[in-house]
């Protein structure tokens, strides 16, 4: 019986914790009610903690610059707008959570998830609402399979095809190496497109190299291993902190081949630091951003972020966030959308499909699937920083 | 046998459980219930599925395995596969179980194959190979181009309910403490007190360690399926070292061979990290150090006294009201 008691007492007091819950998120669903006339509430969702941290935090701070600069100018059609971001730690439960929460909180535009896996499972949710849905960086296919959902980044796939098509269009190689990260979806999603891609036009794959989360800070075998393989450049379509270790590692083994990356190496100059910086000369990486880029509105996003952001330099993730913002921003001036209209959600999507953005990572339009048509840009490392190419 | 006491002790249970199942789907039809927490009913039961059932190898059997979201892993892929494949042909309410039944039974192929070589050796070394058995599970899933591989397995009905859940918790809850209460359950509760006593009494080691193991990893398939249809999209990285330690730690303050403890535990483990969530930065620091002091204050004598004192006060009424309802 004391044991039925206990059990009873316990299970009546997780009641109460939820009960009490539920009525402090009601209570602030309905304060925020109020002031809708007036403000659009942007939710998102990105790993602030655990392995993945630096890319959520970017999508924030990103996202709060863009929000903070237009409120400065006094709001789009005269709404503020207010940013909401809660962390999942990129994992799909906890990214469903959230939007619940943003969702109790009233979100009337979703930023998505920063991860693509957690963007797919909002996706689902959004789809019921009809919210719009705008991800700054969830490339892969999946995240805008809904009419609903749009993207400010490259799709994996494309980002393969467009780099098979660079190295041959511009000769770089023939013989080309593939080091991937098995483990990570967008990594296994672009190196896919681009062996496809390459077969076609006829670029030759000499080795291919894997690696998973678990070993990506010896690359010893790989590297040995493309050495032998004859290859004259390293396709790598990684990110950042491994791209450090495999270009100080190949410059270590004076392993003489071209290096190319896609844009999740953005900000490689930082990660590979000053005593190593000259292992990273000549990487080219196919990127539509660079953060030393002297055209506006780059310039003066980079120097804006830098002052808000502790001198950070302003990554991919933090662009494509910066981006997303300033969409959602033209989308409610094409419509003249107000979140107490009615069909909010539905103005909203169609003028998704009728704007055009001069944004930080290029001028961008998009088509009724949700993928954006932005000019892919290549910038190489030159004397310790980064050059457009052509 | 049971005593009555037990007997009553297990329907209050029943009763208590059905009891929070109506007043939380009143809550949500009614829309008291918060749509953050309405994410998590789910989640929360899925929790308690695997930690009754660990609890079952913990608890019960007296080993410890390390690899418990490996299993479920497993059956959610299963599960889920088998959802998409027959998709078009069967309805929802027969597609649904059978890919239960499938996930389950092929994590509890898998606990066989795992438990046979391992469960003969005595020692730590289930807690090892069930571990490593979690880590290749994964670097598996991710290699193989049918499970979809790092971009995860997508196209999975979303058939997850709550209502579908909770029976699975029923069921589980039902088929474990029946379990331990048989003559099958006391054999395997045997081994954990006396290995040699067990044995001398002619008590087969090998079968009941299959056994609890076994079926320990049917439901966590079940589970695996559960969450496996609750999401558009089916990751291996989820069912990574930490979710098998975060299934342990729910048992461990549950209370070690305390099925309704896990249950609670289960619960409230769910929800503090999601309701800590306005403190932000400072949530994660504060999530442990509430782990901590549950943990020091369970294993703490004097803590132990206090509670007992307090709840002989509550149960004293408790006894009354039985007595006069057996007057009745």
């Amino acid at each position: 019986m004391k044991k039925f008691a206990s059990f009873f007492l316990s299970l009546t007091m997780a009641m109460s914790l939820l009960t009490g819950c539920a009525d402090k998120n009601g209570g602030s669903a309905g304060s925020s009610d109020s002031t809708d006339a007036q403000t659009v509430v942007i939710g998102g969702s990105g790993p602030l903690t655990g392995n993945y941290a630096t890319y959520g935090i970017s999508v924030r701070q990103g996202a709060l610059l863009a929000v903070d600069e237009l409120n400065e100018k006094g709001g789009v059609n005269g709404m503020k707008l207010e940013l909401k971001f809660e962390d999942d730690e990129a994992d799909t439960t906890k990214a469903v959570a959230n939007y619940a929460t943003l969702m109790d909180q009233g979100m009337d535009v979703s930023l998505g998830a920063t991860t693509s896996g957690c963007s797919i499972a909002i996706a689902e949710e959004a789809k019921k609402d009809g919210l719009l849905l705008l991800t700054p960086s969830g490339s892969q296919k999946d995240c805008t399979k809904y009419d609903n959902a749009f993207r400010v980044c490259y799709m994996d796939p494309d980002l393969g095809f467009y780099s098979a098509g660079f190295i041959k269009d511009n000769g770089l190689a023939s013989k080309v190496a593939v080091l991937y990260d098995k483990s990570n979806d967008y990594s296994a999603g672009v190196t896919e497109a681009f062996l496809q891609r390459a077969k076609e036009i006829g670029l030759e794959i000499v080795t291919q190299q894997a690696f998973t989360n678990q070993s990506n800070t010896d690359f010893s075998t790989q590297l040995h291993a493309v050495k032998a393989s004859g290859a004259e450049l390293l396709f790598m379509p990684i990110y950042a902190p491994e791209a450090a270790y495999v270009l100080t590692q190949a410059g270590k083994m004076n392993l003489d081949v071209k290096f190319f990356g896609a844009d999740g190496m953005d900000g490689i100059i930082e990660k590979i630091g000053e005593e190593n910086l000259q292992y990273a000369e000549g990487l080219i990486l196919l990127t539509p951003y660079s953060a030393d880029s002297q055209q506006e509105p780059t310039a003066s996003f980079v120097k804006n972020y830098k002052e808000n952001f502790n001198g950070q330099v302003p990554d991919q993730f933090a662009a494509d966030a910066y981006d997303a913002v300033y969409t959602i921003a033209a989308c409610l001036e094409k419509s003249g959308a107000k979140p107490s209209d009615k069909d909010f959600n539905e103005k909203m999507i169609s003028a998704m499909t009728e704007i055009e953005v001069k944004g930080v990572t290029g001028t961008m339009t998009w088509s009724k699937e949700g993928e954006p048509t932005k000019p892919a840009k290549a910038v190489q490392i030159a004397d310790g920083a980064y050059k457009e190419l052509k | 046998m049971k005593t009555k006491k037990q007997l009553l002790n297990r329907y209050m249970t029943y009763i208590v459980l059905i009891g929070v199942f109506a007043l939380v789907t009143i809550g949500v039809e009614t829309g008291i219930v918060s749509r953050h927490m309405r994410s998590l009913l789910v989640p929360i039961c899925i929790n308690i599925i695997m930690a009754v059932s660990l609890n079952l190898v913990i608890g019960f059997l007296g080993e410890l395995s390390l690899g418990h979201a490996g299993f479920m892993s497993v059956g959610a892929y299963a599960g889920c596969l088998f959802s998409i494949h027959f998709e078009a042909v069967l309805p929802t309410f027969i597609r649904f179980p059978l890919a239960m039944a499938a996930g389950g039974l092929t994590a509890s192929f898998f606990g066989l194959i795992v438990g046979i070589p391992v469960l003969r050796l005595k020692g730590d070394y289930l807690a090892i190979v069930t571990l490593a058995f979690g880590e290749i599970i994964r670097s598996v899933i991710i290699n193989l181009d049918f499970t979809g591989g790092a971009s995860g397995l997508k196209g999975t009905p979303q058939d997850s309910s709550f209502a579908w859940a909770f029976s699975i918790v029923l069921i589980t809850y039902f088929v474990i403490t029946n379990l331990a209460d048989s003559k099958h359950g006391r054999a395997i509760h045997s081994l954990k007190e006396n290995l040699i006593a067990a044995q001398s009494c002619g008590v087969d080691i090998n079968l009941y360690k299959l056994m609890a193991f076994v079926i320990s990893a049917f439901f966590a398939g079940a589970a695996g399926v559960l969450t496996g249809h609750n999401f558009s999209i089916l990751t291996a990285g989820a069912f990574d070292y930490n979710r098998s330690i975060e299934i342990l730690v729910m048992v461990v303050l549950g209370g070690i061979g305390n099925i309704n403890g896990s249950i609670l535990s289960a619960c409230v483990l769910t929800v503090l990290p999601e309701s800590l969530k306005f403190l932000s930065d400072y949530r994660m620091l504060i999530y442990s150090v509430v782990l901590i002091i549950i943990t020091i204050l369970g294993s703490s004598q004097r803590w132990k006294d206090i509670r007992s004192s307090l709840l002989s006060r509550i149960s004293f009424k408790g006894k009354g009201k039985v007595k006069a309802n057996a007057n009745e």
